[in-house]
């Protein structure tokens, strides 16, 4: 009697511990899944803000405005024949 | 007396309540097994569609890089403001302030919402801004919501736009290299599974079905420094010529790459609308040409090849003009007596029918297949077109001389520059490719000693002193081999009065780095290649070997590094500024 009272005692407390188990499991996952989710739309956040840099970056670094104002502004010009001296090294 | 009959009476009533409320309970039982057994997928399967919902992750499509790591292509995040009909027109008094905010006709998008009434999903206005969709949100009209879709940017605008290709208002591949690649540049949307209300608000996240995939990021071979000059140039000689259209194709001579592909006239790929659709063609790679004279290099290697020819054999090209069957080709000046690199130089038609008499149709069709014609590249860009190369047989004698000098046959500007790549990779083809790192196998295509001797041959149409003409396309410091060529617009079995312009040319000549092809399509007034065609050509390569660092193979003052000889100055070429021969040989347009 008393070995079949413990058995079921133990019995009963293994199942509530499982199921206070799968509770806490199921609260666990959901709360990762909310951090996952909000790391990856921080992720992404992040991701399109580089691409818009990468966009008006490009944008400012465009061919023609940077001749533009190379040539106009800055008064630059492409170094002609004469100026091109071509360092070799000397071999023996 | 009545009471005592009753216990028959009772158990009999006990019975029948017994009875009934048996057969009542198995009714319930029967029921509860039908429900929660029996046809518990049809009910799970209703209740979940009445609040589980499956909903897209959105992803980015990948970036296009250029092999310096320059983006070209960028999607960025952008709202969509989307509407329930039913519920907006609920609260119709709202709509004028949702249309201010949306910058939509009041009257019209009211009707356009009644029409819908039945729809629940109206799409108000598309790609917004994301601040401008928070202000909307922000208004608090019922059944506004908004969704997240990306747009693609192309900050090099109509630069590169026939390259890159453009996508359609749902961020797919519609043309150029966004088609070719969509599969890798898009990634594959997620699917997660929430719990909604019935107003559409998400309560819960149940479980994430499937991982989403972002686009990958492609590089591809293009330099978006070298593409800009490509682009400058051609522009301005289409504008100086007022030619219809014109392209223009650059390679790296050891890998294949594609550094520079141009169109004339291009288009913005930023905006959806406008451009005439034949603007969006990418030419260099869907349009051929007859390549005139240019193809005579390709006639020379056959020739070199059987034997018979040497460099300097010599053809006598007098008068000029030479009929076969009644069919007369001409020379635009009687050379007389040349040699072999002589109708390179001067671009003799008849010199080139005289040398092709001499070979078998099979021999020729054989090397012009094996420099790539007729054939699509194998660049993978969609709607490559693979020109036309007839089957030797069906060449009757009068088609295999006009073959020599490039009529008769036709290709795309790509595939010239192929060619001209394998000429200047020591007779080895290599398949041009338009990803960044991913070459081509190469395939020995010429001896490299014919590949050499082509070269210098190239290289006497710029130098020479009454040449083929094309000293525009010199570059200083370097050395330049290339061919011009003049082809008549072919139109529907005959030929027109309008030309096109060719200059396909490689530099430095001592050891090709980059070869290069330039077409200009129906210029008014001069039509020649080497003043229509050639000057583009010299004007993109002095750029472009200066932005790769290509040593130059011929300058005027060498700076030795050393203790002895400090300096050593070369003799100076013979100086392009004399009197430079003016006569243009570019071979006659023939009909």
């Amino acid at each position: 009697m008393i070995v079949r009272m413990t058995v079921f005692t133990i019995l009963l407390l293994a199942t509530l511990a499982s199921a206070i188990g799968v509770v806490y499991a199921r609260q666990q996952s959901r709360l990762t899944f909310v951090e996952l989710t909000r790391l990856g739309n921080e992720r992404d956040d992040l991701n399109f803000e580089f691409g818009r840099l990468q966009l008006e970056q490009a944008t400012w670094a465009e061919n023609n405005r940077i001749e533009q104002i190379a040539r106009g502004k800055l008064g630059m010009v492409s170094p002609g024949a004469v100026d091109n001296i071509v360092v070799k090294r000397w071999t023996q | 007396m009545n009471q005592r009959r009753k216990p028959a009476n009772a158990r009999t009533r006990l019975y029948v309540v017994l009875a009934v409320l048996g057969l009542a309970s198995s009714a319930l039982v029967v029921r509860a097994v039908d429900l929660q057994v029996v046809r518990k997928d049809f009910y799970q399967e209703q209740g979940d569609a009445r609040y589980l919902r499956d909903l897209p992750v959105p992803v980015s499509r990948g970036t296009i890089f250029d092999r310096n790591g320059e983006p070209l292509a960028v999607s960025t995040p952008v709202e969509s403001i989307w509407a329930n009909p039913m519920e907006v027109l609920e609260h119709a008094d709202r709509i004028p302030e949702l249309a201010s905010a949306t910058g939509l006709d009041e009257e019209s998008l009211k009707q356009r919402l009644v029409e819908r009434s039945d729809k629940e999903f109206y799409y108000i206005k598309r790609h917004l801004n994301p601040d401008d969709a928070q202000a909307v949100l922000k208004l608090n009209i019922p059944g506004i919501s908004s969704q997240r879709e990306f747009r693609r940017y192309y900050p090099s605008g109509e630069v590169i736009g026939h390259v890159l290709g453009y996508t359609n208002i749902d961020d797919h591949g519609q043309e150029g290299l966004e088609l070719a690649f969509d599969d890798w540049l898009a990634g594959k949307p997620g699917i997660k599974r929430v719990i909604r209300d019935r107003m559409g608000h998400e309560v819960e996240n149940v479980e994430l079905v499937r991982e989403a995939q972002p686009g990958r990021d492609l590089t591809i071979s293009i330099d978006r420094r070298i593409q800009y000059l490509a682009y400058r140039e051609l522009k301005a000689a289409l504008a100086e010529h007022h030619a219809v259209s014109g392209s223009m194709v650059i390679l790296d001579v050891p890998t294949g790459e594609i550094l520079a592909m141009v169109n004339q006239p291009s288009f913005n790929p930023n905006s959806r609308s406008g451009a005439d659709p034949s603007h969006r063609r990418n030419r260099a790679v869907t349009d051929v040409i007859e390549p005139g004279s240019t193809m005579k290099a390709f006639t020379i290697s056959a020739a070199l090849e059987t034997g018979k020819w040497k460099i300097h054999t010599p053809v006598d090209t007098t008068p000029g003009t030479y009929t076969l069957y009644g069919h007369t080709i001409s020379d635009v000046h009687n050379k007389g007596l040349i040699d072999v690199t002589g109708v390179i130089t001067y671009s003799s038609n008849v010199g080139a029918a005289k040398i092709a008499g001499t070979m078998t149709r099979d021999h020729m069709w054989d090397v012009y297949h094996r420099f790539g014609f007729g054939e699509v590249s194998g660049s993978g860009f969609p709607g490559e077109s693979p020109g036309y190369l007839p089957i030797a047989k069906a060449w009757g004698p009068v088609e295999q001389a006009t073959m020599a000098y490039g009529y008769g046959l036709n290709a795309t500007p790509l595939q010239i520059a192929q060619a001209y790549g394998a000429l200047a990779n020591d007779g080895r083809l290599r398949a041009p490719t338009f990803v960044k790192g991913a070459q081509n196998p190469e395939r020995e295509v010429v001896d490299p000693t014919i590949a050499a001797n082509l070269r210098a041959m190239l290289e006497t149409v710029i130098v020479a002193p009454g040449g083929g003409g094309a000293t525009k396309a010199r570059v200083t410091n370097y050395r330049v081999a290339g061919k011009t060529g003049t082809a008549r617009t072919a139109v529907g079995g005959g030929y027109q009065k309008k030309y096109t312009s060719l200059f396909a040319g490689m530099i430095p000549a001592s050891n090709p780095r980059l070869v290069g092809v330039v077409i200009i399509r129906e210029p008014q007034g001069a039509f020649y290649g080497a003043l229509v065609a050639a000057p583009v050509f010299g004007k993109v390569m002095d750029g472009a070997v200066r932005l790769l660092d290509v040593p130059p193979d011929d300058v005027q003052s060498w700076y030795t590094a050393a203790p002895a000889p400090a300096r050593t100055m070369r003799e100076e070429r013979q100086a392009p500024d004399g009197p430079v021969d003016t006569t243009i040989d570019d071979g006659v347009p023939q009909e």
